[in-house]
């Protein structure tokens, strides 16, 4: 059953800050909710298919005509740091 | 009556009759928010301006003798997950508390071409997840039966919003049970369409592999109104199907003679109050004396659908809101020295509660060593669940069922149980995993007086005759026209 370091590694992953207080609570909330999940074992699911979706899926295709698309200042309107037309973000490498 | 109580129908009619005037429809609206909603609080945006301007529009145009469409001067609100335009679209979320949405939402721009005016933006659970609309960051909504009762959720606010009067309709949108929970405790007509029948486009993401918009209103009549809006396939999403376009209100008439209606034993178990189960059967009865079959089938996996769903809408809801990284739009917190710590205090701090467990457990069982164990197995139960639906429905043409275990519970009482939460889904999830379209109509009280949900699911695509049927009980059980 998964342990606080578990949580805090899945959320290394998920790019999730926790505060300590945070993960242990999260631990016992997430091992109540897979306790509960452990019941799908009883089942024997041999040769059946996963469902990954409802509907019959295909490819939609149309013609490959250029339409207008968002104007570069709406698609900056809600950036917290915008500046010379790009996003920016703090420092990725050193 | 005042304007607001009426319904969207009767309206429509009033209008085409010169009785009144879609700005006189609009004013009383906004007059009744002024009133009521410092105590019910659905709205988190509301839009008066936006609202009166169409209704101007919509005037001006029948004096001019237009034929205009159904919904034209009927006012409306919408979930805050639907993108609107230049209207803050918040998702009850700090980490989109600013956000304006450069475009609009499929459904939002059909019910504009409808010309409804738009009243505002409703609360909800933060980012769909959750079933009493507490998991808003803003503030809680009341059930306007009882006050101090939950309204549901997480579409809580849609449908306090349609029984407490201050919109005619409003559109929900429905993962798990988010639509037919919040009408079943408010007392009004919710209803979760097939999924592919109405667009997502603009919706805000949750779990994309179920969620579906669909309409809360005051009768069934209204239902298939507003279905006839918004139903039909997009460009813009490609999970839509492609089929003729129906009028809904032609399914609605008052027979049900011949119609097989299947009760699965599984939903009538211990945990469902006795009170709930005693009000469907008696509604089952109602139907089978006016000439219905009533069949009893079996869903063998119901008891697996609330475990299952709790694996695959966290799975698809931790993919989806990787995209809120404080990069592009939403919260991004402002000390971090670098760009990994930016996206974990961003998250971290723009989250709330119940958003991050889901995000951590859906990364957990995609993780290598969980994800056959736990979500790949979760799908395969999913395909079980399905095969039963489909065996049921050769044996039945729909299945009625109670629509929530218990009635509207008080506020604060499981706010701190995330599995006592869950288990409000526990009748919903399987429409939701199987795609099939469900509505929740009202069929009478509980000795408290809180409104009881009746659950009508069809076979994919059978909106027609869950519609029928919901309309017959309607009319049997006098439930027409919330909010009176």
């Amino acid at each position: 059953m998964i342990t606080k370091a578990e949580v805090l590694k899945t959320a290394d992953n998920a790019r999730i800050e926790l505060s300590d207080q945070e993960a242990e609570l999260f631990t016992q909330q997430l091992k109540a909710t897979l306790q509960l999940a452990q019941k799908l074992q009883e089942i024997n699911t041999d040769g059946v298919q996963p469902t990954i979706n409802t509907v019959y899926m295909q490819n939609i295709l149309r013609e490959d005509i250029v339409e207008p698309s968002l104007p570069r200042e709406e698609a900056l309107s809600n950036a917290p740091d915008p500046q010379d037309g790009f996003f920016r973000v703090p420092k990725i490498m050193d | 009556m005042s304007l607001y109580q009426h319904t969207a129908h009767q309206l429509r009619d009033m209008l085409r009759r010169q009785e009144t005037t879609a700005v006189e429809i609009t004013e009383s609206m906004l007059e009744r928010i002024e009133t009521i909603e410092p105590e019910v609080k659905a709205y988190l945006t509301t839009t008066p301006e936006l609202a009166r301007s169409m209704a101007r529009v919509v005037d001006q145009r029948l004096k001019q003798g237009e034929a205009l469409p159904d919904l034209a001067g009927i006012p409306m609100g919408l979930k805050d997950n639907m993108s609107t335009k230049g209207v803050r679209t918040t998702c009850s979320s700090k980490m989109l508390e600013n956000y304006i949405p450069p475009f609009d939402s499929t459904v939002y721009q059909r019910l504009m071409q409808q010309m409804s005016p738009l009243l505002g933006k409703l609360n909800m659970d933060e980012f769909a997840m959750g079933t009493s609309t507490e998991n808003s960051a803003f503030f809680t909504t009341a059930n306007p039966r009882d006050l101090q009762r939950v309204p549901g959720g997480s579409s809580g606010g849609s449908a306090a919003a349609v029984a407490a009067g201050t919109a005619i309709f409003t559109l929900g949108s429905d993962t798990g049970g988010s639509i037919r929970q919040p009408a079943a405790f408010c007392g009004v007509v919710g209803l979760k369409p097939t999924y592919g029948l109405v667009s997502r486009y603009g919706v805000v993401a949750f779990a994309s592999s179920m969620d579906q918009v669909g309409p809360l209103t005051k009768d069934v009549t209204d239902a298939a109104l507003v279905l006839n809006a918004i139903a039909g396939s997009d460009p813009w999403d490609t999970t839509t199907a492609q089929r003729e376009t129906l009028d809904y209100t032609a399914f609605l008439k008052p027979d049900v003679k011949g119609m097989r209606i299947g009760l699965p034993k599984e939903y009538f178990v211990e945990g469902v109050n006795p009170e709930i189960k005693d009000r469907i059967n008696q509604t089952v009865q109602q139907l089978a004396a006016a000439g219905a079959e009533v069949v009893e089938i079996s869903l063998p996996h119901t008891e697996y659908a609330l475990a299952a769903y709790y694996i695959i809408a966290p799975a698809e809801c931790s993919s989806n809101l990787a995209r809120f990284d404080g990069v592009r739009y939403g919260y991004r917190s402002e000390t971090a020295p670098d760009v990994v710590t930016m996206y974990k205090e961003s998250r971290g701090e723009g989250f709330g509660a119940e958003v991050k467990r889901r995000i951590l457990l859906g990364t957990y069982v995609l993780s290598a060593d969980a994800y056959e164990t736990y979500f790949v197995q979760a799908q395969k139960v999913r395909t079980l669940i399905t095969t039963d639906f489909q065996e049921a429905f050769q044996k039945c043409d729909v299945i009625i069922t109670p629509t929530t275990p218990t009635t509207a519970f008080q506020k604060g009482e499981k706010v701190h149980d995330p599995q006592a939460l869950y288990l409000s889904d526990l009748l919903t999830t399987p429409a939701n995993m199987a795609g099939l379209p469900a509505i929740s109509v009202p069929c009478g009280f509980d000795q408290a007086g809180l409104p009881i949900g009746l659950q009508i699911m069809g076979p994919a695509f059978g909106e027609g005759q869950i519609l029928r049927t919901a309309y017959m009980v309607e009319q049997l059980t006098e439930t027409g026209g919330a909010a009176r």
